[in-house]
């Protein structure tokens, strides 16, 4: 029985006319530092390059005529010959450096992402809950990652590798497990100023359970910080894990990884310098990109700094 | 400040006591030991040599025994060489590992500091983006591939430095490796030193000190330095210990004579002896390292003391 009134048809009239009608749209925080994103001209030109690194790397593979561990016994120590298709030259094994590269980029990404997401998640829940529960929770919990810091970092992971293996999951995890520390200090502080905003006095007012509100209502708030020092973080992965592959405590035979092949390029660099030039040029060319991209965002998340 | 000082110091046992507990549990909770050879010893003498390390003691007890010899400053035998102990491994390598660092240390950070100054004061104009671009370099080439192509220019095709390798009390092979050592811990504090120096550089105090009329050499020498170095002494500790660490990697490829050599090797074999007296060893200089910069960052900012 629709309205007696007809208040109904004036509201569902009025609904109507609303809806067609443009209504001024409100410009969210992360609309707004896209934008400012998309004006550093240098960060986008960084993250079209990281793009294309990352889409060349996983499909580049399917293209190339040899394999990364394929032997070609005609060719070896050969400078770059497209007849053969080896565009890269290729090693003193006889193997196609373009491929080889390929596979190399692809194992430093992969090393990259699995130990950021590592660090990110053990660094953004140990902060949160540390500076959710504060007091002597807190006090005990930051002087564990104080004691973390004291460890030598890169003799740590040389200790993890060597006592666990040389196995590249155990690598992703031992590297991550230790660069948590710094995200774990970000994420406390911030953690420590939004905990007294309403909202979370509201969360806990209806009863909402600790682990709830550090989940829900602390962590999507964090996002900013989070979101900076991790891409902060990739360049510096990537630079342990090839400077472990450098020491030969990395990745092993026949898989490869940036660092394991400037180690194998770098004492041959003189004679054979196709072998140095492509895996060195492709780990610069990244991590510039990333530190561009890193560098950008900060500006774009956190204005107050300009 | 005596009082700061004094807390300081004594909080800072709890944590090395830890440090070591942790250290310690880590290494020997992980599969593996260093008596497994390619060939299996007899029983008896395996016996016999975890009976002489103490290792055929209860981890508990293996534990006191270690902490009890620390802490009368002996930091255990190796497990692998006969006779060889922790303490000759630092006698040997130690002072040339310490040089190299100190070496990078005060050149980096006074070029860092300087570099920084002059980005903040010419910023935006030409000296910045030079700056900026070396800087750039030092951040994102890793100390690996920087040292292989210095060698190659340098070493090889100019033959202008040794690429490599050690002679006693010669400079000319310290020239790379302190370089690539100490390039990126120079671009670090000049990022630093950019950054703050920019942010005192507008401040209130400064335009006051500009608006009495002082000279801008004055404005920066007397109000603006300061400030603006509190967060670069805040990294000298963790950045000393950087290099300490990083010397390791310098001295592998440089072919150098500290302790970095010793240390890897001793990783390989499970050398529990080297590997948890060496890290215990670095752990005391960190934390010591940290302990003078918070010492020093109270002197330069009162607010510290009195939290």
């Amino acid at each position: 029985m629709p309205g007696l009134t007809g208040k109904d048809t004036v509201l569902t009239d009025y609904a109507n006319k609303l809806a067609v009608l443009d209504a001024p749209k409100g410009r969210s925080l992360t609309q707004d530092a896209l934008r400012r994103l998309s004006k550093n001209k240098a960060a986008v030109v960084s993250i079209g390059i990281v793009v294309l690194i990352i889409l060349v790397a996983f499909i580049g593979p399917f293209f190339v005529p040899w394999g990364y561990s394929e032997v070609d016994w005609t060719s070896i120590r050969k400078p770059p010959d497209f007849d053969k298709g080896h565009y890269f030259g290729t090693d003193q094994n006889g193997r196609d450096m373009l491929a080889r590269v390929l596979q190399g980029t692809q194992m430093s990404l992969i090393v990259a992402a699995v130990a950021t997401v590592v660090s990110v998640t053990i660094g953004v829940i140990y902060g949160a809950v540390s500076g959710y529960f504060g007091g002597r929770v807190d006090a005990l919990m930051m002087r564990f990652v104080d004691v973390m810091y004291a460890l030598p970092y890169i003799l740590f992971v040389i200790i993890l590798v060597v006592m666990f293996g040389r196995n590249p999951v155990l690598l992703f995890v031992g590297i991550g497990a230790i660069e948590w520390l710094t995200m774990a200090r970000i994420v406390r502080g911030q953690t420590l100023s939004i905990k007294e905003k309403e909202f979370i006095e509201a969360a806990r007012a209806s009863g909402a359970k600790p682990f709830a509100i550090i989940m829900r209502h602390i962590v999507p708030n964090l996002s900013g910080p989070v979101v900076i020092y991790a891409t902060l973080t990739i360049p510096e992965i990537i630079i342990a894990e090839s400077f472990l592959s450098y020491l030969g405590l990395g990745v092993q035979e026949p898989q490869t990884s940036l660092g394991t092949l400037i180690s194998a390029g770098a004492p041959v660099a003189e004679v054979l310098p196709w072998m140095l030039l492509g895996p060195a040029v492709v780990l610069v060319t990244l991590l510039l990109c990333l530190t561009y991209i890193g560098d950008g965002l900060r500006d774009a998340l956190d204005p107050k700094d300009r | 400040m005596l009082a700061y000082a004094f807390r300081r110091v004594l909080s800072a046992i709890p944590i090395a006591l830890i440090a070591v507990t942790v250290c310690f549990f880590i290494l020997r909770l992980a599969p593996g030991g260093p008596f497994d050879g390619e060939r299996a010893l007899p029983p008896t003498v395996l016996a016999n040599l975890r009976a002489h390390y103490s290792l055929d003691q209860p981890l508990i007890m293996q534990y006191f025994i270690y902490v009890g010899r620390l802490l009368q400053g002996d930091l255990g035998p190796s497990m692998v060489i006969d006779g060889f102990r922790v303490a000759d491994l630092i006698r040997i390598g130690f002072p040339f590992t310490l040089t190299l660092a100190l070496y990078a240390f005060v050149i980096a950070t006074a070029i860092g500091i300087v570099a920084g100054m002059l980005s903040a004061v010419y910023q935006n104009k030409w000296p910045d983006y030079v700056m900026v671009l070396v800087v750039m370099i030092g951040v994102v080439i890793p100390n690996f591939l920087n040292a292989a192509l210095l060698q190659l220019v340098f070493g090889v095709h100019l033959g202008w430095l040794p690429a490599g390798g050690w002679v006693s009390g010669s400079v000319a092979h310290l020239v790379l490796p302190v370089t690539v050592l100490a390039w990126p811990h120079a671009a670090r504090i000049s990022r630093l030193m950019r950054g703050s120096m920019i942010e005192v550089l507008g401040s209130n105090y400064v335009r006051t000190a500009r608006a009495k009329g002082l000279g801008e050499r004055l404005v920066l020498a007397r109000h603006a330095i300061k400030p603006a170095l509190l967060p670069v002494v805040s990294y000298l500790g963790p950045g000393l210990s950087y290099l300490l660490t990083g010397s390791l990697a310098v001295e592998q490829i440089f072919g150098l004579p500290g302790i970095g050599k010793y240390f890897v090797t001793a990783a390989l074999n499970r050398d529990y002896g080297i590997v948890l007296g060496t890290t215990i060893l670095y752990m005391f200089i960190i934390l010591a390292l940290n302990l003078i910069v918070d010492l020093v960052y109270a002197w330069l900012d009162p607010k510290v003391r009195y939290r």
